[in-house]
């Protein structure tokens, strides 16, 4: 809600040296957040100017031009007359004009300088409407006589404009939450501003009303379909104002206050409704009575009806939707509370028109402003509450501008159809304000603060009844009194104090051994990255995942960011691969990343209830809303280009290879004290021969690790011979997270022994390492794979890995023989499962 | 040679008189002093002290003596001897002294320039500061909850008290979740958290919420569509918004510094109610200087948003709003990031460039 200052003084006494900042800091105070304020753009001498001479000269290109001396008075210190070339004609000799010296700025940092032009110096400029920013006319420059009317008399050449011209003028605007639909109006603003300041408030909707005579046009309520049982339509008040002219203009007052306020001035009768509604809320419609064959039915539409706003949009109608229809056959006038039809628009050379203050429903019409995407300023207010008491009052101030500056005349009859139901007052705990807010607040102060919001009170205590004002339809319950309480009293007034939880269980085992992974991973040399979980099917077929992977089975979004990626990732690395590239792409050469989150796995044909508020769902309900969200489970993915051990003074770099990614995830498990078991394994996005598999010891997958297809490295734009691992991390957390047991440590000495072992190449080494292993018995401490050899002294199919066993007994020193037949053991376990030789 | 030598002969010729043997003990000690290294210090050692050195002859040619003479020149060739091996050790000291000394010199290295050869890897600045956040309130006796993105519509609405038609609703720019009829939204706040855990656990309750919520805003410096949040709940007997504002000045000093303390600003939120804005003093300038950039010279910065918690979110719940009140406060994490450490645009947080996380230590 932008609000003009000098607007607002007419409601609510303002300090006479009253600036933006000073309203603006109050209304903070009450709770209407600044958004900015405005003032005007023009700046510097900005005087008035009289014509003393004007030549006109015609110049080559067929344009003729004024060259000016004008009277500034004392202006320019020097009190000779100025010289301005101008090119504007719709003035005369003698006079008064608005004139911009030297120094000053226009709007749109439009700096004004005495520069030559056409043969002159033009020490300044004569102003348009326009370029002061005070309007869109343009057909020529201001001549004070005529755009000031009477006021324009006083005026002496040399005096300042700005503030005879309203550009001194400020305008705040402040961010209006969705309970306090009164603040949508300046009656409102000025009743908080007087809230925040006690300053004197005048209630604009004060004013005479004309007494209500019977008959005016016939309007019929016909809601037969009220949403939650609430009449879509409770009180419909119509006026009519005949012989107007509205090709008359608007006042300059108002139109300013409208531009102000961030209107756009159009015509006098939509101007005067705007006014109106900017002033006391009240949204009115005009219609051109002449349209009208009456009468004018308020119903539900029926299906299949369709309409054309005056936005020139032609909109399907829904059975929710509350229409203003024309009885007499049943044509559609409007699309109530959110915007007219362009059949009864009001035109220039309308005479008569019917003004309409309604009170419709917050719940329809923020339905059908939902339903048709047409967020009006009349829905604004309706969805937010307008006051229903304000309805008479703003047809009255409408009809009472039509007439001043339209001409015309008001129809005696006013048609009032009001079927409101009273409202209800209810109890108020008057200590309710101190134990909600902790601020020890007298009772006689809650009363005077309710009262002073608008509230009825009735009963001194310790229960009252209160009655909350017509406009406050947010008021409905004890704490909704209780923060007018703390507002008006100031919330600066709440103290701080600490409270003492009864202590927890501090963080769960899943949420620290999540923080351990990262840490691990960033102390391993990846940089934890975020990246949007947001994919689309170029990035599934970059990846080379077939047509039927089960990864394709997305969670899709009704409305996503961008049409290309509609759906939620089920792995990290449909998106980290790109995060990959862009570092790449910006010129880092060796980049290890990591990023843990959850991914989503969708649940095809699960419906969740969507219950209402204030009531806890049955069991069977809470259960399904649960059932249907989504498995989440938390992932860690890694992916890496280039140097991971950087080449320096000590040698060379090495490049990150298959190998790595496949350690992080040992890493990731060995961190949380998970043991698993690797496997090789074909899976898209990883190259074919180079991509392994973890499982746990009870066969459940944890990730995938290995050197990225070059196909796909080619697709994505990423470096050559990129690995990535992709980590379940949920399975692990699921598994690992029990309290870790110790063995006792061995301080006997240790034996080593080293045996090479030729088997076919297909053997995969860990197979030989756990036939190692199990032969080994049960002194074996450690085994380790340091070298396979494929060449001349093997045969084609054949490799030869060589193994360093350490044996260590936890009760005594092993004897060479003991460590010899172990080795023996295990090598003979090799044999048999594998052929193995020894060499 | 020239002239007759006068030195007694007798006494030259007597292998174990002690002129003699005085005569091979300097000239021992003067071979051991001039030894410049320990190798020449060796062919001292065979010269002089060998089993062929003149003392070592000596010392045999006692054998060859009458018994009475035996002990005297026993005694004599065995001072002569250690005379010479004491030097000979005294040297030997300081000549591996100097030689370990000179090795250490040419064994020096230049360390000014090493690294660990793998680089360090970070943590992303925007999870540490959710870390803090949810570490802060657990100092003070909280638990940490948690939930899913992917959200029912009913916990990360209605269960909130926004209305299906409040316009509040609407202003939440909410991602929905195809069908319809799925009832699934991205959360737009972590608050559906408060909801789940009330659900769960009851009152009396002490959670913050740390998490990924979603808007349909593009990115640009100040939006982005992904961000974070951490909320607080505190759902007990006898809460007060006294509480609420304690709670957030403890939290802001926990991660601004001492002094730094909050405002609380009329506002409006369905779960809440009185509702809050929540500010904090510039911790740059603390309200000293209209030209501060971090706060735009207002001496306050915009943090999140507070209030005592709905009745209708607690009935929702199955929490008896007669018996238990309480407060909730959610905050930004990007916004709290970009206060704490001076970050100007919202995109570098989010675009993954390895650069901007290097910028921090493990540690922020």
């Amino acid at each position: 809600m932008r609000v003009p200052v000098e607007w607002l003084g007419e409601y609510v006494s303002l300090p006479t040296d009253v600036t933006g900042e000073h309203v603006a800091a109050q209304l903070v105070r009450v709770g209407l957040e600044e958004e900015g304020i405005f003032g005007s753009e023009v700046t510097g001498p900005l005087v008035v100017g009289r014509v003393l001479e004007l030549v006109k000269e015609p110049q080559k290109n067929g344009k003729v031009i004024n060259w000016c001396q004008v009277d500034v008075g004392d202006a320019n210190g020097t009190g000779e007359p100025q010289g301005i070339i101008c090119g504007a004609h719709n003035f005369e000799v003698d006079d008064l004009v608005a004139v911009i010296l030297p120094g000053g700025v226009l709007p749109g940092n439009f700096q004004i300088g005495a520069r030559k032009t056409y043969g002159h110096i033009s020490a300044g400029m004569i102003c348009s409407a326009k370029e002061l920013g005070l309007g869109q006319e343009h057909d020529g420059i201001i001549v004070l006589t005529q755009h000031l009317g009477p006021q324009a008399t006083d005026l002496t050449p040399g005096s300042d404009l700005r503030s005879t011209l309203g550009l001194d003028r400020e305008v705040v605007e402040v961010n209006v939450t969705p309970d306090r639909g009164y603040c949508f109006s300046m009656r409102g603003i000025a009743r908080e501003y007087g809230h925040a300041t006690s300053a004197d408030y005048t209630d604009p909707a004060k004013l005479s009303v004309d007494a209500a005579d019977k008959g005016g046009f016939a309007v019929e309520l016909n809601d037969d379909a009220p949403i939650n049982g609430v009449q879509g339509c409770d009180r419909y008040l119509a006026r009519i104002v005949r012989g107007l002219d509205l090709t008359r203009s608007t006042p300059a007052w108002m139109a300013t206050r409208l531009t102000e306020a961030g209107m756009r001035p159009i015509s006098l009768a939509v101007d005067v409704t705007n006014y109106v509604m900017l002033a006391l809320g009240q949204p009115l419609h005009a219609f051109d009575l002449n349209s009208l064959r009456g009468p004018i039915v308020v119903r539900r539409a029926t299906p299949g009806e369709k309409l054309r706003t005056l936005d020139d949009v032609d909109r399907a109608l829904g059975a929710e939707d509350l229409l203003i229809t024309d009885g007499a056959d049943n044509s559609i006038l409007a699309l109530a509370g959110v915007m007219g039809g362009a059949s009864s628009e009001v035109s220039p050379t309308t005479t008569d028109v019917l003004i309409e203050a309604a009170h419709f429903d917050q719940r329809s019409v923020a339905r059908s402003a939902r339903r048709h995407k047409l967020s009006t300023e009349a829905s604004k207010r309706f969805e937010r509450g307008v006051d229903p008491d304000v309805t008479a009052a703003a047809a009255q101030l409408a009809i009472n501008l039509l007439v001043e500056f339209g001409g015309g005349t008001v129809d005696p009859e006013i048609t009032d159809v009001d079927h409101r139901l009273a409202r209800e007052p209810f109890d108020f705990t008057l200590s309710q304000a101190s134990a909600l807010v902790g601020v020890d607040y007298a009772d006689t102060k809650v009363i005077k603060i309710l009262e002073a919001v608008g509230c009825e009170v009735n009963g001194d205590g310790p229960v009252v009844s209160v009655l909350p004002a017509s406009w406050r339809p947010d008021l409905t319950d004890g704490p909704t009194l209780v923060e007018e309480v703390a507002r008006i009293d100031g919330y600066d007034n709440i103290p701080s104090l600490v409270p003492a939880a009864p202590g927890g269980r501090g963080l769960t085992a899943s949420q620290r051994a999540r923080r351990t992974v990262a840490n691990t991973l960033a102390a391993a040399g990846l940089v934890e990255v975020l990246t949007y979980p947001f994919v689309g099917e170029s990035v599934l077929n970059d990846l080379g995942l077939a047509k039927d992977d089960e990864r394709r089975n997305m969670v899709q979004l009704a409305n996503p960011l961008s049409e290309e990626s509609p759906w939620m990732r089920t792995e990290l690395l449909q998106t980290l691969p790109e995060t990959l590239r862009r570092n790449i792409a910006r010129g880092s050469r060796d980049v290890a990343i990591f990023e843990m989150d959850t991914i989503t796995q969708a649940r095809i044909g699960a419906q969740a209830p969507v219950p209402g508020v204030g009531e806890r769902p049955s069991d069977e309900v809470l259960r399904q809303i649960h059932a249907a969200v989504p498995a989440q489970p938390w992932h860690v993915a890694m992916a890496a280009a280039g140097d991971l051990d950087r080449a320096g003074w000590w040698g060379e770099g090495r490049a990150a290879e298959a190998n790595d990614a496949a350690s992080w995830v040992r890493l990731v498990a060995e961190a949380l004290n998970v043991e698993i078991t690797a496997r090789m394994t074909e899976r898209a996005p990883w190259h074919p021969g180079r991509c392994v598999e973890f499982v746990t010891l009870d066969g459940k997958t944890v990730g995938w690790a290995g050197e990225l297809h070059p196909k796909v490295v080619q697709r994505l734009g990423l470096p050559e011979r990129s690995v990535a691992a992709e980590v379940d991390l949920q399975v692990l957390l699921d598994q690992g997270l029990s309290i870790s047991q110790a063995s006792p440590i061995s301080t006997h000495p240790v034996a080593m022994s080293d045996v090479a072992l030729v088997v076919h190449r297909a053997v995969p080494h860990a197979h030989v390492e756990e036939s190692l292993r199990q032969g080994a018995g049960d002194d074996l401490e450690s085994i380790a794979l340091f070298d396979v050899y494929r060449g001349e002294h093997v045969a084609d199919n054949e490799q030869s890995l060589a193994f360093r066993l350490i044996f260590r007994a936890s009760d005594r020193t092993l004897r060479t023989e003991e460590v010899n037949a172990a080795r023996d053991g295990a090598v003979k376990q090799a044999a048999a499962d594998h052929g193995a030789i020894q060499r | 040679m020239s002239g007759p030598d006068n030195t007694p002969e007798t006494t030259d010729h007597n292998p174990l008189s002690p002129e003699v043997i005085e005569r091979h003990v300097a000239a021992a000690l003067t071979s051991i002093e001039a030894a410049g290294d320990l190798e020449q210090l060796k062919a001292a050692r065979l010269e002089h002290a060998a089993e062929r050195s003149p003392l070592a002859l000596a010392n045999r040619s006692i054998g060859e003596l009458p018994g009475k003479e035996k002990a005297a020149a026993g005694k004599l060739v065995g001072q002569a001897r250690g005379r010479v091996n004491k030097a000979l050790g005294a040297r030997q000291a300081v000549l591996e002294a100097e030689r370990d000394e000179r090795i250490l010199i040419e064994e020096t290295l230049d360390l000014t320039t090493a690294r660990t050869r793998r680089a360090v890897g970070r943590r992303h600045p925007l999870t540490l500061t959710a870390e803090r956040m949810t570490d802060a309130l657990m100092a003070i006796g909280w638990e940490v909850a948690e939930g899913p993105g992917v959200e029912a519509e009913w916990l990360n609405f209605d269960a909130l008290n926004f209305d299906k038609d409040h316009p509040a609703r609407q202003m939440q720019d909410t991602f929905f979740v195809e069908p319809a009829i799925a009832g699934l939204v991205l959360r737009t706040h972590t608050s559906p958290g408060q909801a789940r855990s009330l659900l769960e656990r009851g009152a009396p309750l002490y959670v913050a919420v740390p998490g990924k919520t979603y808007r349909t805003d593009e990115l640009d410096a100040t939006h982005t569509p992904v961000f974070h949040q951490v909320e607080g709940l505190a759902i007990d007997k006898g809460l007060t918004m006294a509480h609420l504002k304690g709670t957030l000045d403890r939290l802001a000093q926990s991660l601004f510094g001492a002094g730094v303390t909050s405002r609380l600003r009329p506002a409006f939120f369905p779960f809440t109610e009185p509702s809050a804005e929540v500010d904090l003093v510039c911790f740059v300038c603390r309200g000293d200087d209209t030209s501060c950039r971090t706060c735009g010279g207002t001496g306050w910065i915009e943090w999140g948003g507070c209030g005592m918690v709905n009745r209708n979110v607690l009935k929702a719940a199955g929490v008896d709003p007669d018996e238990y009140q309480g407060f909730a406060f959610g905050m930004g994490v990007e916004r709290t990031a970009m206060f704490r450490h001076g970050i100007a645009d919202m995109r570098e947080m989010i675009e993954g460039d390895v650069r901007f996380n290097e910028q921090f230590g493990m540690e922020i």
